[in-house]
């Protein structure tokens, strides 16, 4: 109970002390899940989309794969990109590993299957007839898409938030991949290892706090983007 | 209405699912700016024509002919298609206000602004919901949900306008209000009605012609008048009477 009492208040005198490490790992953290994010979403919310709406051969199969991805251990997903980027990795020669764009692209690989697999899932509790009746109305295939992906902005959003939430947290795969190098591939999770390694209880948690307040924020913004205005 | 110009017009026309006819029709021709009615017990193929007349589906073999334009199979081109929209049975509204349901349509046409508004307003108060334009039409009851989905239809002012069930289950006031409108249409605008119903006195109220399907296939399609007192066909004469059970 001390340590986290203790751990609040060097959290707030960090933050208030404009302390320039703990932002530039902050901004770091925010940089590749963020960028993952984005990815990830570009990837997501179309194939989600795709697999909800649409039938074809191999969809239970494409599904099996996705929500085997949605449980996937990170730090698994962290040794195949190691693997991949490794000087005798396939694509070795990149010299990605132990650089911020090795991260993006395990926080990738981590997200998309969540955020397709919440989208897929909303996207299909929204009625079937409803796609009918849009083109009926003279949508194009891609407006009644946008207006079912409009409909399902709930489903959509959580998605988002479970893709944003499983890589700003994740630490496994960043370490592997990342190395933990101060001032180029530190992240707050990483941090936050090392410090409890070093014993530095307080700090690691003044930067527990500090992940867990971004993130609330963060959530905050995107309830917003759900758009309830109809909360009866 | 004009009985000449033939509006669309299918030739052994065969809908096939799964190796199963559902719909057969040797020969049929819908006239532009009449109210066609189209009666017949559940499974008859009604809502299967309906989907086939507004191009959600192709037909498995035959012809299918819209405007004298063949597609041979395909969907037409979006501006055809626009051309015409149906009103379900069941309307799925989006979760957004009554007036953004009814903008749709013409949104995604790119008609935004001033004169769609009034648009808007003007199809609300046609089907008079004028003063439920800013509510969710997730709270509307049936009745209000349907005339929502009629005023999301007539905004777009389609040339044709198909019909499934359109008041089942609804009150008198609601099917008197939807009744009136359909006429209204068909005698301001011109705009051909294809109106499937399993209730013959909704038929014989509104329609010019009506048709009757049974078993997926068309026993007879003639005048109203003809249709319910002398009708040709001895089923349709024991459908019009109410002794065939289904």
């Amino acid at each position: 109970m001390k340590a986290l009492l203790e751990g609040l208040v060097q959290a707030i005198g960090l933050i208030i002390g404009l302390d320039p490490d703990l932002y530039e790992i902050i901004w770091f953290s925010l940089y590749v899940s963020g960028v993952a994010l984005s990815f990830s979403i570009l990837v997501g919310i179309p194939l989600g989309a795709f697999l909800g709406l649409k039938q074809f051969l191999g969809r239970r199969f494409m599904m099996a794969l996705l929500y085997t991805g949605m449980g996937f251990p990170p730090v698994v997903i962290g040794l195949f990109v190691y693997l991949m980027f490794s000087r005798s990795g396939p694509v070795g020669t990149l010299g990605w590993l132990f650089t911020p764009r090795a991260i993006i692209v395990a926080q990738t690989i981590i997200s998309f299957p969540l955020v397709a697999g919440f989208t897929m899932a909303a996207v299909m509790g929204i009625d079937p007839n409803l796609r009918q009746q849009l083109v009926s109305l003279g949508a194009t295939a891609w407006q009644a898409t946008l207006a079912t992906l409009a409909e399902a902005r709930i489903g959509v959003v959580v998605a988002i938030i479970a893709g944003f939430g499983s890589i700003i947290s994740e630490v496994g795969a960043v370490i592997l991949v990342g190395g933990n190098i101060e001032g180029k591939t530190r992240t707050l999770t990483t941090a936050i290892v090392l410090e409890t390694r070093k014993g530095n209880f307080d700090l690691a948690m003044a930067l527990g706090v500090i992940l867990l307040f971004i993130t609330f924020l963060i959530n905050l913004a995107m309830i917003r983007l759900q758009g309830r205005e109809f909360i009866r | 209405m004009s009985a000449d110009k033939i509006i669309y017009n299918l030739n052994n026309f065969t809908k096939v699912y799964n190796d199963r006819t559902v719909l057969k029709i040797d020969h049929l021709e819908i006239y532009a700016g009449e109210i066609l009615a189209v009666v017949g017990p559940s499974g008859a193929g009604k809502s299967t024509l309906l989907r086939h007349l507004n191009f959600l589906e192709q037909p498995s073999e035959g012809h299918l002919t819209f405007e004298n334009n063949n597609w041979n199979g395909s969907a037409p081109p979006l501006d055809v298609r626009r051309k015409v929209t149906t009103v379900f049975q069941r309307p799925v509204l989006l979760n957004r206000s009554v007036a953004a349901n009814v903008a749709y349509g013409l949104s995604v046409r790119g008609k935004r602004g001033e004169l769609a508004e009034q648009a808007i307003a003007r199809a609300l108060s046609q089907v008079g919901l004028e003063d439920l334009a800013k509510a969710s039409a997730r709270t509307l009851s049936g009745g209000e949900a349907q005339r929502v989905a009629l005023a999301r239809a007539l905004v777009v002012k389609p040339d044709v306008l198909l019909m499934d069930e359109p008041t089942a289950n609804l009150d008198p006031y609601n099917v008197k209000l939807i009744e009136q409108i359909i006429t209204t249409v068909n005698q301001k605008h011109n705009t051909t009605v294809v109106l499937v119903t399993h209730n013959v006195f909704q038929a014989k109220r509104l329609a010019h012609r009506t048709a009757f399907l049974l078993d997926s296939r068309l026993i007879e399609v003639t005048d109203t008048l003809t249709f319910f007192n002398s009708p040709k066909d001895s089923r349709t004469a024991a459908f019009v009477r109410g002794d065939m059970i289904y």
